[in-house]
C-alpha cells in the first residue's frame, strides 16, 4: 500500500486525559478516508496532531514519506476545521487571498487559482463582498474553496457539510470526488454515519482516545455482521423457525431471519424449499455503519466522557 | 518570518484604511487645539466688569487707586450703600480713616458676590495704593516711585545645569511639562492599542478564524503579526500627529504681522537683545522669542529618542498581556473584565506616580518605578525630562531600558504560552489560575 499519511503509535496526554492514546493507521494515497468516533474521542486532537497546530508527546507522523516537518509541510496540507470562520469585515477576494499567501503562495499564483474556483463555484461576483453579507452556506462553500485552493496533498475536513443545503453538500461532495480523483487524499472526519458510508473507501474508529476499529467499509460491514437476511415471500406465507434459522422480526411477505450457528444460508433455502414456502427475494442485510458505531460506542464511557472537565 | 509580514501587512492595512482611524488621526489634534482655544475664549469673556464706586471720605488713597481692565474705580460725590445700585456701579468700597499700624477692615458690598480672585486683586491693588500713598508723603517723588515699581520685575531666576565644562539652561516647569504630556500620551496609547490587541485577538477567536490561521502559521507568528502590525498604527498615527501639529503652528507663526516676525527673527539672532540701533521688540515679539526660548532649552533629540524607546517597550510589554487575555475569551467580551483588571491596576498606578514623579524626580519611589518594566516607560520619561545626566544618570536610564527590553521579552514569552491554548479553546471560563498553568505546561 503506497500510504501518502502514516501515523505510528501517536500519543498525545493531558493533564489528566489520554487525548490519543497510542493510535497507529495508515492512509492511502489518493483515497478518502473517514475518521470517526463520538464527541470527545480525540479526533480534533489527532487532526492537530496531523496539521502541525499540537506536537504528539509520541509516536511518530510520516507525511509523504519523511517524518512530518510542521514548519515546511503546511503547505501540503488543507485543513478545514470544525470551528470555522473568517474575518467578517474583510473583503471575500482580499481575504482568500490573504489566507492562500499564508499558506505559502506568491500573490500572482493565488489571485489565478481563486479566479479558477470562484469561476468554477459561480462565486465570481462575491470578490468585493464582505463575509458578514453571506449566508451561512455562502460562507462554508467560501471556507471549503479555501481550504482547497493551494492544492494540498492532504485534505483535512472536519464536519465539511454541516451547515450545507443538499445542493451544496452535493457540489462539494462531487468536488471531493473530483479531487481524490486527482491524487489528492482525503480525510474526513464526522460522525455523519451515512455519509460516511457513502463517501468513504477506508475508516478508522476512535474511542476515548483509541482506535478500535480499522479496514475498508465492506470488510468492516463484514466483519461486523450477524448473518441476518431478509426473506419476502408470496403475500400470505408466513415463515416459522426452522433448524437452520430463527425469526428476527416479520413483516407482511417480508421476514428478517438470523441463521442459527453451524448453518449457511444455502441451508436456510433449502429448509425454505423443503417447507414449500415460496420465496421471490432474498438477500443478506448488513449493519450500517450506524449500527456498529453505536453497538461498539455504547456501554464505553463516552458520553460521560463528553462532559468530563480536564482537571488543570 | 514572510509570514509575520503578511499578518503585519493585513493588521496594518486594514486598521489604517479605516474610517476611525482617519477620523481619530486628523480630529484629535483638532480636538486639542479648539479644546484650548475654547477654553481660552471662555477665560477672556467669562471676565466680568466690575464698577466700583470709592467712599474715600479723607482722600488718602484717591491718587494711587489703579484703575485694570477690569476693574473701573470711580470717587463719585453721594454715593452710599443705599444708592450705588442706582447709580449704575456694581459694588461700593469704603475706606475707612487709616491710622497707619493697624489692620482695618476694608467694607465691599456687591450686587453680585465677587470671586475669590477678584477679591485678592482688590486687596492688593488698596495695599499698594495705601504703601504709594505713603512713600510719598514720606517726600518721594513720583519719578522716583515709578523706578522703583520697575525695580520689582528686574530679576529673573535663570537655572543652568552643570555638565563639566560646559552649563546648560535649565527650566523645570518645562520639564515638568513634557515628563508631564509624555507620560499621559504612554498612557493613554497603551490603553488605547493595548484593548485593540486585545480585541482583535477577540475577533478572531469569537470569528472562528484562529484555528484556520493556526494551520497555516504557529500561534506565536500570528500573536506578534498582530502586535506589530497594531504597534506600526500607532507610530503611524503619532507621525501624523507630528507632522499635523509642526504644519499647524507654522500656518499659525504665519498669521502674525512681518514685523512682528521680523522682531522674533533677530531676537533669536541676538541670543534675547535686541541689537543696537533696532527698535524695540514689541511685547507679543518677546513673548513668542521666550516660549520659542524655552522649548529650545529642552534636550529634544534625547526626549524624542526616549519617547519613541519607551512607547515601543512599553507597548510590547502590555500589548502582549492584552494578546492574553484576548485569547482567553470565549463568546461574552464582559468575560475579558475581570482578567484585565491585573493589567489596567499596574497602568493606572503607574499613571498616578507619574504624576508625582513630574513634580519630584528623584525620590526612591520614583527612581524603583522609573525600573521595573511595569512602570518605568511612563514614570521614565517624566524623570527624563528633567535632563540626563543631571536628574537620571546613564546607569539608571540603561538599567531600566535593560529591564523593559528584558520585561516585554519575557511578558511575550508568557503570553504566547497563554495564547496557543487559549485561542483555541472554546467553552471554558479561564481563571488566572488556569492562565498560570497554561503558560508552565508542555506543548
Amino acid at each position: 500500500m503506497d500510504a501518502l499519511l502514516s501515523l505510528k503509535n501517536l500519543r498525545k496526554y493531558y493533564a489528566t486525559q489520554k487525548a490519543v492514546d497510542d493510535i497507529s493507521f495508515d492512509i492511502e494515497r489518493g483515497s478518502i478516508f473517514g475518521l470517526l468516533g463520538p464527541n470527545g474521542a480525540g479526533k480534533t486532537t489527532l487532526l492537530r496532531m496531523i496539521t502541525g497546530i499540537f506536537y504528539p508527546d509520541g509516536g511518530e507522523i510520516i507525511l509523504d514519506g519523511k517524518p512530518f516537518d510542521a514548519i515546511n509541510d503546511i503547505q501540503k496540507i488543507g485543513y478545514m476545521p470544525e470551528e470555522r470562520g473568517l474575518y467578517k469585515k474583510m473583503k471575500i477576494g482580499e481575504q482568500a487571498l490573504y489566507l492562500a499567501q499564508l499558506k505559502g503562495l506568491s500573490k500572482a499564483d493565488a489571485t489565478e487559482k481563486i479566479k479558477y474556483w470562484f469561476k468554477k463555484f459561480e462565486m465570481e461576483s462575491w470578490w468585493n463582498k464582505k463575509v458578514e453579507d453571506l449566508s451561512k452556506g455562502m460562507s462554508q462553500k467560501l471556507q471549503f474553496v479555501i481550504t482547497v485552493l493551494h492544492e494540498p496533498k492532504l485534505i483535512i475536513l472536519d464536519e465539511p457539510f454541516s451547515g450545507l443545503d443538499p445542493v451544496n453538500a452535493n457540489l462539494i461532495k462531487d468536488e471531493i470526488y473530483a479531487l481524490a480523483k486527482k491524487g489528492a487524499t482525503i480525510i474526513f472526519s464526522t460522525h455523519r454515519m451515512e455519509q460516511v458510508e457513502e463517501i468513504c473507501d477506508h475508516i478508522v474508529l476512535v474511542n476515548l482516545g483509541k482506535k478500535i476499529l480499522d479496514g475498508t467499509v465492506a470488510d468492516i460491514k463484514q466483519q461486523f455482521k450477524e448473518n441476518i437476511f431478509s426473506i419476502e415471500t408470496e403475500a400470505g406465507v408466513s415463515l416459522s423457525d426452522a433448524p437452520a434459522f430463527s425469526i428476527v422480526r416479520a413483516e407482511a411477505g417480508k421476514t428478517l431471519v438470523k441463521i442459527n450457528e453451524g448453518f449457511r444460508s444455502n441451508d436456510l433455502l433449502q429448509q425454505l424449499i423443503a417447507q414449500n414456502k415460496q420465496v421471490v427475494g432474498f438477500n443478506e442485510v448488513l449493519p450500517s455503519l450506524n449500527d456498529i458505531f453505536i453497538h461498539l460506542v455504547e456501554g464505553t464511557h463516552a458520553n460521560a466522557r463528553a462532559f468530563q472537565t480536564v482537571q488543570e | 518570518m514572510n509570514k509575520i509580514w503578511l499578518i503585519i501587512q493585513r493588521e496594518y492595512s486594514t486598521r489604517v484604511k479605516n474610517k476611525r482611524f482617519l477620523i481619530l488621526t486628523f480630529l484629535m489634534p483638532l480636538l486639542i487645539v479648539g479644546l484650548i482655544a475654547a477654553s481660552t475664549y471662555l477665560s477672556i469673556t467669562g471676565v466680568e466688569q466690575r464698577n466700583i464706586a470709592v467712599v474715600d471720605p479723607n482722600g488718602f488713597i484717591k491718587n494711587s487707586l489703579k484703575n485694570t481692565a477690569q476693574i473701573n474705580f470711580s470717587f463719585p460725590a453721594n454715593v452710599d450703600t443705599t444708592n450705588y445700585q442706582k447709580q449704575g456701579f456694581t459694588d461700593i468700597l469704603i475706606i475707612p480713616k487709616f491710622d497707619g499700624v493697624k489692620k482695618t477692615d476694608y467694607i465691599l458690598r456687591s450686587k453680585k458676590s465677587m470671586g475669590l480672585m477678584l477679591q485678592e486683586s482688590i486687596t492688593n491693588k488698596i495695599n499698594s495704593a495705601i504703601e504709594d500713598q505713603m512713600l510719598q508723603d514720606a517726600g518721594i517723588h513720583q519719578n522716583v516711585l515709578d523706578s522703583i515699581h520697575k525695580a520689582s520685575q528686574f530679576a529673573e531666576l535663570k537655572a543652568y545645569e552643570d555638565k563639566g565644562s560646559t552649563s546648560k539652561e535649565s527650566n523645570a516647569s518645562l520639564a515638568m511639562g513634557i515628563g508631564y504630556a509624555s507620560g499621559l500620551l504612554i498612557y493613554i496609547t497603551m490603553f488605547i492599542y493595548g484593548t485593540m490587541v486585545m480585541r482583535g485577538v477577540m475577533e478572531e477567536k469569537t470569528n472562528r478564524i484562529a484555528e484556520v490561521i493556526i494551520s497555516s502559521v504557529k500561534p506565536f507568528e500570528l500573536m506578534m503579526g498582530k502586535i506589530i502590525g497594531i504597534g506600526a498604527v500607532g507610530l503611524t498615527q503619532f507621525l501624523l500627529w507630528i507632522v499635523l501639529i509642526i504644519s499647524l503652528t507654522s500656518a499659525a507663526a504665519g498669521f502674525l504681522p512681518a514685523d512682528v516676525q521680523h522682531q522674533v527673527a533677530s531676537l533669536q539672532q541676538s541670543n534675547g537683545q535686541m541689537a543696537g540701533g533696532m527698535m524695540q521688540a514689541s511685547e507679543s515679539a518677546v513673548k513668542i522669542y521666550n516660549f520659542q526660548h524655552t522649548i529650545s532649552t529642552a534636550n529634544w533629540p534625547l526626549i524624542i529618542g526616549c519617547f519613541i524607546f519607551y512607547f515601543i517597550g512599553g507597548y510590547l510589554f502590555y500589548a502582549a498581556l492584552f494578546a492574553a487575555v484576548g485569547s482567553t475569551v470565549n463568546e461574552d467580551p464582559q468575560d475579558a473584565q475581570s482578567l484585565m483588571f491585573p493589567i489596567t491596576m499596574p497602568l493606572i498606578l503607574s499613571y498616578l506616580i507619574t504624576n508625582m514623579v513630574t513634580q519630584n524626580p528623584n525620590t526612591p519611589i520614583a527612581f524603583w518605578a522609573s525600573i521595573i518594566p511595569f512602570s518605568s516607560p511612563m514614570v521614565m520619561m517624566a524623570r527624563v525630562a528633567y535632563g540626563v545626566p543631571s536628574a537620571v544618570s546613564y546607569w539608571e536610564l540603561a538599567l531600566s531600558m535593560l529591564t523593559l527590553i528584558a520585561g516585554f521579552i519575557f511578558t511575550t514569552w508568557l503570553s504566547g504560552r497563554i495564547y496557543r491554548t487559549g485561542i483555541l479553546l472554546y467553552g471554558k471560563k479561564v481563571t488566572w489560575k488556569i492562565l498560570i498553568k497554561w503558560a508552565f505546561k508542555k506543548v
